[in-house]
């Protein structure tokens, strides 16, 4: 490994030094060798592809469709993801020039800030959030504003708790509900002085929305549908979670047609196009898979019952998580820190769980635990979790 | 709420009353209430355990699909014989079916003599039966929705997210 003082290191660039390697990864090298470990870590769906979205990929290899897309992404999943986007949300895009197939959303959002930000713009989120907001904000040149949210208020943010972060510098809202690492979603009501605060500002919205499907009371609040935002709304969702596609890597961005322009300018000099298999496969997700998203979002709202009741009642305060497959409980009962209680957990007991902090200052006492595995698997958790909190209970 | 505890059911059987509860979100006693009554309308038939045979030392099962031609009798039509079929304990499974035979079995006995023996001695005989074909199973793949082999699913990667 090279460090900043070693010759190699030295060469480094400083910006990428500035951000530091994710608290995750450092805790998931810790779990390495270890044998018997329950893993409530890894933030990923537990099934596979439904092998019919699978096989039309399989299909179109076997005909010889291993060529480049357009840098856009092919036309027609293009169309389906915007019709999709209308019957869904009732909002209209156009798949000629308001949409742009990405790499998963990882590269949506690196897109959209490298395209929006210039030096020292400021770019404000919630505090936890998932790993990837701040550090792309800081490598495209932006600064990362914190707001932070609390349990209290079931970790969704308050409109005015923004405007209070707003200034002159202050290009973009960067939201993500439902909310990896919390599992928390934002209130229609919410969202709507959200949208009041950055129109009155005129300031860009960024709405990661990849675990849309995973909502669990009522439904989703697309943040684009809402009335007169889409002007200055950048949507980015993909199919990873919903169609438990994670290794395909396919995403999109829709936004009014000069973003969208400005972020496939980067996209085709840095990516020039998702991989067409993959491509392929979402069309087919989008043809025909809502039955197994319906299926699989009624079984992970089944385990999301039994981890957030397992939770509370080892004495582990946790709120109702209603999206994403995540659940945030407090470990502040037994007096450690979410770093101590996760290698504690790991090492006494073999289940882990990523420690709040790592997700951000606010996540400090509280862990995460993914509950996308097997339900017999969540069950031993609790049973071990149980007993660690008991020793460690203060 | 009895369709919720019937698909937590279905994939296992062994789910108590208690987890049943807390994931539909009712009471142990209600889902309690729900599964005798289910059971009373034979809803729920039985609790079974899907059994890879083959895998079990020792303990080898033939198994056959045998498609039957049947002459329907005029009142009852192909019941009355299927209901003669279905009580013969190596049936397994028995279906009427569209196509060019009528019924289809599934028959599972302990070697290839005993199968052939029901077709020729029990089977054919009986009244209706006009023509049978046997097809003896080379390979289990899938049974009851289950994968009977390779059921290691690919192991999660370490990522960032």
């Amino acid at each position: 490994m090279t460090t900043k003082k070693s010759p190699l290191g030295k060469l480094i660039s400083d910006r990428t030094n500035k951000i530091s390697p994710s608290g995750i990864r450092k805790f998931f090298d810790l779990l390495q060798g270890m044998e018997g470990v329950i893993s409530l870590g890894v933030g990923e769906p537990d099934y596979a592809t439904p092998w019919h979205i699978s096989e039309a990929a399989v299909k179109s290899l076997e005909k010889g469709y291993t060529i480049y897309t357009s840098n856009s992404g092919i036309l027609e999943l293009r169309e389906l993801t915007c019709q999709y986007l209308k019957d869904k949300y009732g909002i209209n895009y156009k798949p000629a020039d308001e949409i742009l197939i990405t790499v998963g959303v990882s590269e949506a959002l690196d897109l959209a800030m490298r395209a929006i930000l210039n030096p020292a713009d400021e770019v404000i989120m919630t505090d936890p959030h998932y790993v990837a907001y701040d550090a792309t904000v800081i490598l495209a040149g932006g600064k990362p504003v914190m707001v932070p949210t609390s349990a209290k208020n079931n970790f969704a943010v308050e409109a005015k708790d923004i405007e209070a972060k707003i200034t002159k510098k202050t290009k973009a809202i960067l939201i993500g509900f439902p909310s990896n690492p919390t599992g928390a979603i934002m209130p229609r009501q919410k969202l709507l002085d959200l949208a009041a605060v950055a129109k009155k500002n005129n300031i860009i919205v960024i709405s990661d929305e990849i675990y849309a499907r995973l909502t669990y009371d009522g439904e989703h609040t697309c943040f684009a549908s809402l009335p007169g935002v889409k002007n200055n709304t950048i949507l980015l969702g993909g199919f990873s979670k919903a169609y438990a596609m994670t290794g395909w890597r396919v995403g999109y961005a829709v936004a009014p047609e000069e973003i969208i322009t400005a972020m496939t300018k980067i996209h085709q000099y840095t990516i020039m196009c998702a991989p067409t298999p993959a491509q392929v496969a979402a069309i087919e997700a989008l043809k025909t898979g809502e039955t197994d998203v319906v299926e699989m979002v009624d079984d992970y709202n089944r385990r999301r019952k039994v981890i957030v009741k397992g939770l509370n009642d080892i004495g582990l305060p946790c709120f109702e998580p209603k999206g994403a497959f995540y659940a945030f409980p407090s470990i502040k009962p037994t007096g450690l820190t979410s770093e101590q209680f996760s290698e504690g957990l790991l090492k006494e007991e073999k289940v882990a769980v990523v420690p709040g902090s790592a997700f951000g200052k606010c996540g400090e006492g509280f862990v995460r635990c993914c509950y996308a595995t097997s339900l017999a698997d969540i069950e031993e958790a609790l049973k071990r979790m149980a007993r660690f909190v008991k020793k460690h209970k203060k | 709420m009895l369709k919720d505890i019937l698909k937590i059911l279905e994939n296992n059987a062994h789910a108590s009353e208690k987890q049943i509860a807390t994931m539909v979100g009712v009471s142990a006693a209600d889902v309690s209430k729900a599964i005798k009554q289910a059971e009373k309308d034979r809803v729920i038939l039985k609790y079974k355990t899907v059994v890879n045979w083959d895998k079990a030392d020792g303990d080898s099962h033939v198994w056959a699909l045998i498609e039957v031609k049947v002459k329907p009798e005029p009142d009852s039509g192909f019941d009355a014989i299927a209901e003669r079929v279905a009580r013969f304990e190596q049936v397994r499974s028995l279906f009427l079916a569209s196509g060019t035979f009528d019924l289809l079995l599934v028959v599972v006995d302990k070697t290839e003599h005993k199968v052939a023996d029901f077709v020729s001695q029990n089977l054919a005989h009986i009244e209706g039966v006009q023509a049978t074909v046997t097809h003896f199973v080379l390979k289990r793949y899938k049974d009851d929705g289950e994968l009977l082999d390779g059921g290691e699913g690919v192991k999660r990667q370490q990522v960032v997210l």
